[in-house]
């Protein structure tokens, strides 16, 4: 299996004595991808500023942030994709002890264990699975011949299932389903024939009522509750998604302008700064900066795409893919979320919002994807 | 799981690839769509919503307290004032150490411990930014100290509040009244308009003017529209309606006649009323003994208010117009006037007076207050000077009692005088018809020997019987009497009431009879005259507080104090022409003449020294500026 492609190499000498190599690809950074990355910091530094009243220690703290986060993508570009894909088993059976480990021994809040501390470092190993599940998933069905057979495609459910299960136990629903998605994206671009997948979401609709009766906690049905009647309860469990609504609605086309917004800097916008930034966005440069955003967004997103196509192997592909897949998804659940479309789950808009951890895997994954884009080309079509 | 033997077709798994792709990116531009078409939702189609919405969120409307109108006497004397109450006030929020910043305030500033547990449990009800007050009032030194010491206490400040204040204190207790705060009882007999009306005002007037002129003392209340978090802390002022004031009363009171009143009556409970005879307006309205309306305003304390309520002076009734006394003889002029119309009696009736009447079958013997008599030949005018009962009860005999009640009533007895006071009392004068309806039993000749006296049922109000005098002064014309001379610069005009049609000659005959009461050697109003270079027309009476048995001798000495006969004057100055009528009650004073009739003469000294018509002045200063000036 090993030797199979002396072709390739062969190729690979070929192309590499008809062109120079440029700066940036020796540095594996995708100059196109890392632009729009800077842009988005920018703009999310910017909005961080008047969300959290401005206070520059925030912004401070999170340029911090930004600055590891950049690093750390740099670095993980710099990892040949073939070690990844042969590292990915133990990362996975790693961050599956880890989460097991935060189920027996974690620390958390508000009657979550998500955290785990060794050695005075706390850290969440789901934040970890973000990563470790495609890229198990994406290794996984690399070996075996596409369209994936049913044993594997079971297979490949296994290794989704097992961290998604550790997840959900925590209770972290929200990152259970992001998780898996991103597992189950690289399955599906791996080519998951049309018949399972119409199977599957026919088994998910006909257990939509089992899930609601019993698969939910009394809180998650009540967020789901509040988003289909947010004015049942304004100054209860509505106040987040009627506050957020109008600070958004408010803002207009133009906006309010900067630092001016009233639902934002009057403190009516609760976890303004983090998961809830775009709607001061939306409040204070109304809906040209929302799209102005949407934009910068959709080209990162088309980058990513461009990277998977371009990918030399198949889990380089699959694994570009799904993380711009789940990267996707992870703007629409937040912006979805913050305009009432989406119960309200704990998913931080990417880039923007405040904090580091979520930072740090989201520039991780880009820094996959920067690999997968910077390999080396073995093959001409 | 069994082995997959087919081998891998990169191009298979490339378009596959491609493929599925394209699929999902089919999927997230429908998705973004999605959430292109909630922006365009949420921002332009319900822009009009979601920026009402916000607006309702921060914009607060506060209410803004007018300011209350303010009280001044004829001649712009201050006799209800506005002034800064400083209260020391602590925002919980921006204090570190609760504890030591009280007990440094207590080394300070003098502070109870009921201040600081009052403090405690307000403080449980206020949110954390809202200041919550310590104390109350406090003084210039007080306030020295904690300004001094204010950057040791962060959170600490000393706050103003415009309270009500009233300059002259007791003086004026029982005629302008007093604000207090708006209480539960307040509140539940609100109507939806006054709530609005009173948001932001703290204070209502409970007493006296304050009371009657409340709708427009207290002005019309502003709002203004603040901007608030969402922790309802105001961040600024967006904009304003400023409240109306309330507008500004001038009495017809006279500070300075209202001292000399006061100060004539002395220790001795009892009420004064003088009324300018021309318009009805009051110049002076004393009800002894009185209070400081000030301790009312911000809330009294339990011991003051004990201490008030349960004194057996009752400082807080109002005797001008709350206290009814049988009028005595202080009728005889009214009495006389109607039984020379009634034909009853004329100037030539004369009676002989052994010192007691007796009616026909009845064994009940009258006697009047001298006992051997006024002499054998007693006309209406000596009747008068010397108050002879046994004249006026052969006069009643003869006459109607419906009649009797009809010419009281002429002069305004035994119904309210109108007088823009709240609480009035009606006062009595009774009829055939009321001892039917109120006594179930037949009016009897005897009912009419008390009546004529003023008497048995008959009951007036000091304030009744000042403005009987002032009708009989005005030779029938009946002025309601009047506190407010102008509202807000605009002047009240006198209201008639009624007007008594009555021959001249009776007129000429019953002032006669009041001027022989002050000037005659043995009239009994003489000190009424005295040292007066006009002449003064008056009635003395004494109203008997318990009823005397049966032959019994009237012992004074044996009395105790409180059982003691009210004394009463009344009277009129000058004759010729009336400008100032009076009505004094002592209570236990015993003889009007005596007690109650120099007072009188000091309201007459006092008024006459000035010029007349009153000229009107801008507004003093001083208490005594004005008199001086004159």
């Amino acid at each position: 299996m090993a030797n199979r492609d002396y072709s390739h190499r062969l190729s690979d000498m070929d192309s590499s004595l008809r062109k120079p190599v440029s700066l940036a690809r020796r540095l594996h950074l995708d100059v196109p991808l890392l632009v729009l990355l800077l842009m988005l910091a920018c703009v999310g530094l910017g909005v961080l500023y008047s969300a959290s009243g401005g206070d520059i220690n925030y912004v401070q703290r999170q340029s911090v942030f930004m600055c590891l986060a950049f690093l750390g993508m740099f670095i993980v570009a710099q990892i040949p994709l073939d070690f990844y894909r042969r590292w990915s088993i133990w990362a996975y059976l790693g961050g599956c002890t880890l989460l097991l480990g935060v189920l027996l021994f974690g620390t958390g809040a508000k009657g979550a264990q998500r955290w785990l501390e060794i050695g005075g470092f706390r850290f969440q190993p789901s934040e970890m699975m973000k990563l470790g599940v495609p890229m198990m998933v994406a290794a996984f069905l690399h070996q075996r011949a596409q369209p994936p057979a049913l044993a594997a495609v079971c297979g490949a459910l296994v290794i989704v299932a097992v961290p998604a299960a550790l997840i959900v136990r925590q209770p972290d629903l929200g990152t259970a389903i992001l998780i898996a998605a991103s597992g189950l994206f690289a399955l599906y671009l791996a080519g998951l024939s049309w018949k399972m997948i119409g199977a599957a979401v026919a088994a998910l609709m006909a257990s939509t009522w089992p899930i609601w009766q019993w698969g939910l906690r009394d809180y998650q049905r009540q967020r789901i509750l509040t988003l289909l009647n947010p004015h049942d309860d304004r100054f209860g469990a509505g106040w987040n998604i009627f506050n957020s609504k109008a600070a958004i609605g408010s803002g207009g086309v133009y906006g309010k302008g900067y630092l001016q917004g009233t639902q934002s800097q009057l403190d009516f916008l609760p976890e303004s700064h983090t998961d809830f930034i775009i709607a001061v966005l939306a409040e204070e440069w109304g809906m040209r900066g929302v799209l102005l955003l949407l934009l910068l967004y959709v080209l990162v997103i088309a980058r990513g795409i461009y990277i998977s196509f371009m990918a030399q192997y198949l889990f380089g592909r699959l694994l570009a893919g799904s993380i711009t897949l789940t990267f996707f998804v992870y703007v629409f659940v937040n912006i979805g979320m913050v305009t009432g479309l989406l119960p309200i789950v704990g998913v931080p808009l990417p880039m923007i919002s405040y904090g580091g951890t979520s930072l740090i895997t989201l520039m991780a994954g880009f820094g996959i994807l920067m690999a997968v884009g910077t390999e080396r080309r073995r093959v001409h079509f | 799981m069994p082995h997959d033997h087919r081998l891998k077709d990169p191009y298979t798994e490339l378009r596959l690839f491609r493929n599925r792709m394209l699929v999902a990116i089919a999927g997230v531009i429908v998705l973004l769509g999605v959430l292109v078409a909630r922006f365009y939702n949420l921002q332009i189609v319900n822009y009009e919503d979601y920026r009402t919405q916000s607006d309702e969120n921060r914009i607060q409307v506060r209410p803004v307290a007018p300011t209350r109108g303010l009280i001044y006497d004829r001649n712009g004397i201050l006799l209800a004032d506005n002034r800064a109450s400083y209260n020391l006030s602590i925002v919980r929020e921006r204090v570190r150490d609760l504890d030591a910043t009280l007990e440094l305030i207590g080394h300070l500033i003098h502070l109870e411990d009921s201040d600081v547990a009052k403090f405690r449990k307000r403080m449980k009800r206020r949110r954390p930014f809202e200041p919550v007050p310590l104390r109350f009032r406090l003084s210039e030194d007080e306030i020295a100290h904690i300004s001094v010491n204010q950057f040791r206490m962060p959170g600490v400040s000393v706050e103003a509040e415009l309270v009500r204040y009233y300059p002259l204190g007791e003086l004026f207790a029982h005629s302008v009244g007093y604000v207090g705060r708006i209480s539960e009882r307040d509140l539940n007999n609100f109507t939806q308009e006054d709530v609005r009306r009173y948001r932001g005002t703290r204070s209502i007037g409970k007493v006296g003017l304050e009371r009657s002129y409340e709708q427009r003392l207290l002005g019309e209340v502003g709002y203004e529209n603040v901007e608030i978090n969402a922790r309802g802390r105001v961040l600024r002022v967006l904009d304003r309606e400023d409240p109306k004031p309330g507008v500004g009363l001038t009495l017809h009171l006279d500070a300075r006649l209202q001292q000399v009143a006061s100060a004539a009556l002395g220790d001795r409970r009892g009420a004064v009323v003088a009324i300018d005879v021309n318009t009805g307006g009051v110049l002076a309205f004393v009800s002894k003994p009185s209070f400081d309306p000030n301790l009312f305003v911000t809330g009294i304390s339990f011991v003051d208010y004990r201490t008030l309520s349960d004194s057996l002076d009752v400082p807080l009734f109002n005797r001008v117009v709350q206290g009814q006394y049988p009028p005595g003889s202080t009728l005889k002029p009214v009495m006389g006037l109607g039984a020379l119309e009634a034909g009853i009696i004329s100037r030539e009736t004369k009676i002989k007076d052994p010192g007691f009447y007796k009616l026909p079958n009845d064994p009940r013997i009258y006697r009047d207050h001298i006992r051997w008599g006024h002499g054998d030949k007693v006309d209406l005018v000596q009747a008068m000077a010397q108050s002879c009962d046994v004249f006026f009860w052969d006069m009643a005999h003869r006459w109607d009692i419906d009649d009797m009640h009809t010419i009281a009533s002429h002069f305004g007895l035994g119904a309210k005088t109108g007088i823009d006071l709240p609480t009035e009392r009606a006062g009595l004068f009774p009829s055939r018809h009321w001892k039917r309806n109120a006594r179930g039993v037949p009016w009897f000749p005897g009912d009419s020997l008390n009546a004529v006296l003023g008497q048995g049922f008959v009951l007036a109000t000091p304030l009744q019987l000042a403005v009987m005098t002032a009708t009989i002064a005005n030779r029938g014309t009946h002025y309601r009497p009047q506190m407010v001379k102008t509202i807000n610069g605009t002047v009240q005009p006198p209201e008639r009431l009624h007007n008594l049609e009555a021959h001249p000659n009776h007129w000429d005959l019953v002032f006669e009879g009041m001027e022989a009461v002050v000037n005659r050697s043995d009239g009994t109003g003489k000190r009424a005259g005295e040292g007066l270079d006009f002449r003064v027309a008056g009635k003395s009476g004494t109203a008997q507080v318990v009823g005397i048995a049966q032959g019994a001798q009237y012992d004074s000495e044996a009395l105790l104090e409180r059982h003691r006969d009210h004394a009463l004057f009344v009277a009129f100055a000058p004759v010729d022409k009336p400008r100032i009528a009076v009505a004094i009650l002592v209570e236990n004073g015993e003889a009007g003449g005596k007690v109650a009739a120099p007072v009188a003469q000091m309201l007459f000294a006092e008024w006459m020294s000035r010029p007349y018509p009153p000229v009107e002045t801008a507004r003093d200063t001083g208490l005594t500026g004005r008199a001086g000036n004159g």
